[in-house]
């Protein structure tokens, strides 16, 4: 039963990262988030062009088990940013994943990087 | 490195493992837990959530991740069997042996099982672990009823859990009435009328001396001959203390069960421990969460060298909401325990009960009782719990301030005393609170994440926000209504910034205007006043939209979407029903007829959207903005051409009004509605704007709305000709969309205007501002530049191409699940 939030392990930024080519630059849009399928996980990546930057995290909104935070609105609070659920308005930071509502749930990031014009996603290489 | 044991991980003993690691950051103490059940600590109070859908992994009160994060040894399935006082050391019943600085028994209860002849047969359960949950669930395929033994708290939760199973539901109670703890006859009274409006049977006064059936339970026999017959019983006869570890390692228990501590929470043994429902204070077990927590606190406090409080007995106050129905009780809520007067208010029709006892002298107020409505629970406890004066009219505590008197009736929280616990699950004080807003944390998550109030069962969140808005005034803070830390403006500064200064898009609003990066409040309220303004299509800035604007379509539990395309009036000839029922069918979607005389098609996957408006529009159908905070139907009934009693043709004008308005943003949704006579079929007096036909022409009414707060329209004027009344709407939602706060219907809208009906009529009606023609002028902008948002999407490849689930396969959601339901489907697997 726990099954399916425990998939979401984090990389390590070790030696044993594995970069998964995820899709062009192109394929997220502006300061939004697309979702990305990478074996049986569900990743949602943002294109946080206001930033300049990139993030990623689980798809799985662990508040209602619900496969949806590509599909959240993204922003800062106090400069961390951060990913509101469009179910319940649960955020999360981009950042660690931790829960910024007070609520006990995070969830799991990913690191990225853009090489090429793609999106590459780091998985722990033994998943 | 100091060892710490917890036998036990339910609710209090993990609240024991987080307020431990809080307070000791440096991790002097190493801990390890043992929980005899298979999965970490749950929580137990939301168990009948569980039967709703809720999954374990909803109910667990951390993950596993957190234990290990925190360096915490849990072991689950361990059961501890010996406690060796001479040797520290616990025995588990795998035969492992560990060492002890300090113990910490947190071993909880089970259910209390009387002594029944025939209490071991097939069919008999108690309801206590989610253990016997699932053996509950999968019994209660099998049968049709079952009765629940016991109409205590616990008892009525089990009795919620049964009746989600689908099982016809009895409870049975020794006592003469429900609750009988806690509430009175007349509460309790209130109580069993709503449930049994449910259709819960309640059998009072009943004493169980038998269960029937061979081998398996086919029903009760009762003392006073009287029997039941059902297919199931859950015991939930209240609760034992798990002290069965005390006989062998020779610490006292009680002769009610518990393990006897001092004040300290110390069993005989100082290093020694118990905590919760496994703890005999001064005699007493304490049956609830709040308590156990602050025991453990207590202990934490010790262990780390903090000032440690004495537990001297704990309030039993209580609010919970029980099968729907409201329940509090608090203080002295029987009025036992000294002299005391009673104030009464009883309503049997809208089923609610309040009942205050105050001191003999009229001074203080002792406890109560709430049935019904408990919004003013957490007031009465306060005053309660702080001696606070009462109110001239004590009355007005349970009635609320009547007549001209005012709405003050000494219940603000201004009135507080620094040291009222507003919250009690984590037991912080309106000083904590107030030091914290004080310290940065002036808005709510802030000052929930420094000071864990609220975060148990929430029910002390609105007082907390009251308290956040009074304290951040006293501080001399000007409490603007900015709508969000990227915006120093309120709505209406924002739109006028943006019609001024010609405004387009969300970023640069956002670069001249604002800070940060937006939110997901600014978002949506910038996107809705560049609707508003310009009424450019909403797709063109997809990512500031709230996902149901952003995807064209209302999402749904699992995450597919409802589609509601426009019918205006409730008109629709046969030709078109049948192509909704043939997209129905074709995609798989379930039906339901809307409030609104519309239909709603839902379960769509993201991915089919655009290949149903596709079919939908080449039958000439258009988007219903049901997703959209924007005008949703206008609602009609029959009218002149068909019915005997009409004097106007009701369908055409709503017709009319619905097309006229159609895609129209605002700060909330609108409804209209048109009646063709005085007999008011449309209930056009429950929406935003309501017309009503007259023998001379509409009367005109505005700001209702239905919802959890119900308000009734009020007359704007009367006797209208088309046109006039045409223009006085537009006006009067020009008006409303300009000058609202974000997400207020225009009911509360008006609640709030000064001057109330009267200057909004004399604004519309008598133009008093002189901005009549430019409000039908703004209006005229927004109808001649309608265009259908579907429309657009379908033929255009880009937009089409945004919607999919993911970006890198051509695949479904693959988590996306069904279940059959009368013949349609529904989404499975929603948690709580």
């Amino acid at each position: 039963m726990l099954a399916e939030i425990e998939k979401y392990k984090k990389a390590e930024l070790s030696s044993d990262i594995f970069w998964f080519k995820a899709a062009a630059t192109n394929a997220f849009p502006e300061n939004g988030g697309a979702c990305v399928k990478y074996k049986d996980l569900q990743i949602a990546v943002f294109n946080f062009t206001r930033r300049g930057e990139w993030y990623a995290c689980q798809n799985l909104c662990p508040h209602k088990m619900q496969m949806i935070l590509s599909r959240g609105m993204i922003g800062s609070c106090e400069n961390e940013p951060k990913v509101a659920c469009p179910f319940h308005k649960k955020t999360f930071s981009l950042k660690d994943g931790k829960n910024l509502n007070g609520d006990e749930c995070t969830i799991t990031t990913y690191p990225v990087k853009v090489e090429d014009g793609f999106v590459f996603v780091g998985f722990d290489s033994h998943y | 490195m100091q060892k710490v044991i917890v036998i036990g991980n339910g609710m209090v003993g993990y609240k024991f493992c987080e307020k431990l690691m809080a307070a000791d950051p440096d991790r002097r103490f190493k801990v390890t837990v043992f929980g005899e059940e298979p999965w970490p600590a749950y929580d137990r109070v939301h168990l009948s959530a569980y039967f709703s859908g809720s999954k374990a992994a909803d109910l667990l009160m951390a993950p596993l991740s957190w234990y290990t994060d925190n360096g915490i040894d849990l072991r689950t399935k361990e059961l501890i069997v010996q406690i060796d006082r001479a040797k520290k050391c616990v025995h588990s019943h795998l035969g492992n042996i560990m060492e002890y600085d300090y113990l910490v028994l947190a071993t909880g209860s089970s259910a209390f099982v009387p002594q029944i002849a025939g209490v071991e047969k097939k069919g008999v359960f108690v309801y206590r672990t989610l253990e016997d949950l699932d053996a509950m669930k999968s019994f209660g395929k099998q049968v049709r009823s079952a009765a629940v033994l016991g109409g205590g708290l616990l008892g009525l939760e089990a009795a919620k859990a049964v009746m989600d199973m689908g099982l016809q539901t009895h409870v049975v109670e020794f006592a003469s009435r429900l609750m009988p703890r806690q509430l009175d006859e007349s509460g309790a009274g209130i109580l069993q009328a709503k449930l049994e409006e449910l259709g819960i049977t309640i059998h009072l006064n009943k004493q169980t001396s038998a269960i029937k059936g061979n081998g398996k339970l086919a029903g009760l026999e009762f003392v006073d001959g009287n029997s039941l017959d059902v297919d199931m019983l859950v015991i939930s006869a209240g609760i034992r203390s798990r002290d069965e570890l005390g006989a062998g390692a020779g610490l006292e228990t009680a002769p009610r069960g518990g393990f006897v501590v001092n004040e300290f929470l110390q069993t005989c043994d100082p290093s020694i421990f118990a905590i919760g429902e496994a703890a005999s204070c001064a005699g007493m077990v304490y049956g609830l969460v709040a308590p156990g927590y602050e025991m453990a606190a207590q202990v934490v406090n010790q262990l780390t060298q903090q000032k440690a409080k004495p537990f001297m007995g704990f309030d039993m106050s209580t609010k919970l909401k029980l099968i729907g129905v409201e329940v509090a009780s608090f203080g002295d809520a029987l009025g036992e325990l000294e002299p005391s007067r009673s104030i009464v208010y009883e309503n049997k029709d809208k089923g609610i009960y309040k009942r205050i006892n105050i001191s003999s002298d009229g001074k203080r107020l002792l406890g109560g009782v709430l049935v019904g409505d408990s919004s003013t629970y957490n007031m009465l406890l306060q005053m309660v719990q702080n001696d606070m004066p009462l109110p001239p009219e004590p009355e007005d505590l349970i009635l609320g301030a009547r007549g001209d008197k005012g709405g003050s009736n000494g219940m603000g929280v201004e009135n507080l005393p620094a040291t009222a616990q507003v919250c009690s699950c984590e037991n912080v004080t309106k000083a904590d609170l107030c030091g914290s807003i004080q310290a940065g944390a002036t808005e709510i998550g802030a000052l929930k994440t420094c000071t864990k109030a609220g975060t148990g069962c929430g029910g002390c969140l609105p007082l907390i926000n009251d308290l956040l808005m009074v304290e951040l005034k006293s501080m001399g803070k000007v409490v603007k209504n900015v709508i969000c830390e990227h915006f120093d403006y309120s709505r209406q500064e924002l739109l006028d910034l943006v019609k001024i200064k010609g405004i387009r898009s969300y970023d640069s609003l956002l670069d001249e205007f604002g800070h940060g990066d937006g939110c997901e409040t600014c978002k949506p309220l910038v996107a809705s006043i560049l609707a508003s303004t310009w009424n450019e299509l909403i797709t063109k800035q997809d990512t500031i939209q709230d996902t149901n604007d952003r995807f064209l379509a209302n999402i749904q539990k699992g995450g597919t979407y409802s589609v509601v395309p426009r019918i205006p009036g409730g008109e629709i000839t046969p030709e078109k029903l049948i192509v909704i029922g043939q997209v129905a069918q074709k995609y798989g979607l379930y039906t339901k007829i809307t409030g609104g005389q519309r239909i709603d098609l839902f379960g769509a996957r993201v991915d089919h959207l655009p290949d149903i408006w596709e079919e939908l529009i080449n039958a000439g159908f258009e988007s219903g903005h049901a997703y959209g905070k924007s005008l949703r139907t206008v609602k009609s009934c029959v009218g002149s051409t068909w019915c005997r009693y009409g004097v106007q043709d009701s369908v055409s004008f709503a017709i009319q009004v619905e097309e006229r308005y159609r895609g129209l943003r605002s700060p909330h949704k609108l409804k209209g509605g048109v009646s063709g006579c005085t007999r008011e079929c449309a209930e056009a007096q429950s929406k935003d704007f309501g017309i009503i036909a007259t023998e001379k022409g509409w009367n005109l009414y505005v700001c209702g709305n239905g919802g959890s707060k119900p308000q009734q329209t009020i007359l704007l004027a009367n006797d209208l000709d088309t046109d006039t009344c045409l223009s006085y709407i537009d006006r009067f939602l020009m008006f409303y969309i300009k000058t609202a706060e974000p997400l207020n219907r225009t009911a509360t809208w008006l609640n709030k205007m000064e001057g109330g009906i009267d200057y909004l009529r004399d604004v519309i009606v008598n133009d008093c501002l002189g901005i009549g023609a430019e409000l039908e002028r703004e209006m005229a902008f927004m109808i001649d530049t309608y265009a259908c948002e579907w429309k657009e999407v379908v033929n255009n490849p880009e937009l089409r191409a945004k919607f999919k689930h993911f970006v890198n396969v051509e695949e479904p959601d693959p988590q996306v699940a069904f279940g059959p339901m009368r013949g349609q489907k529904i989404p499975v697997g929603w948690a709580g």
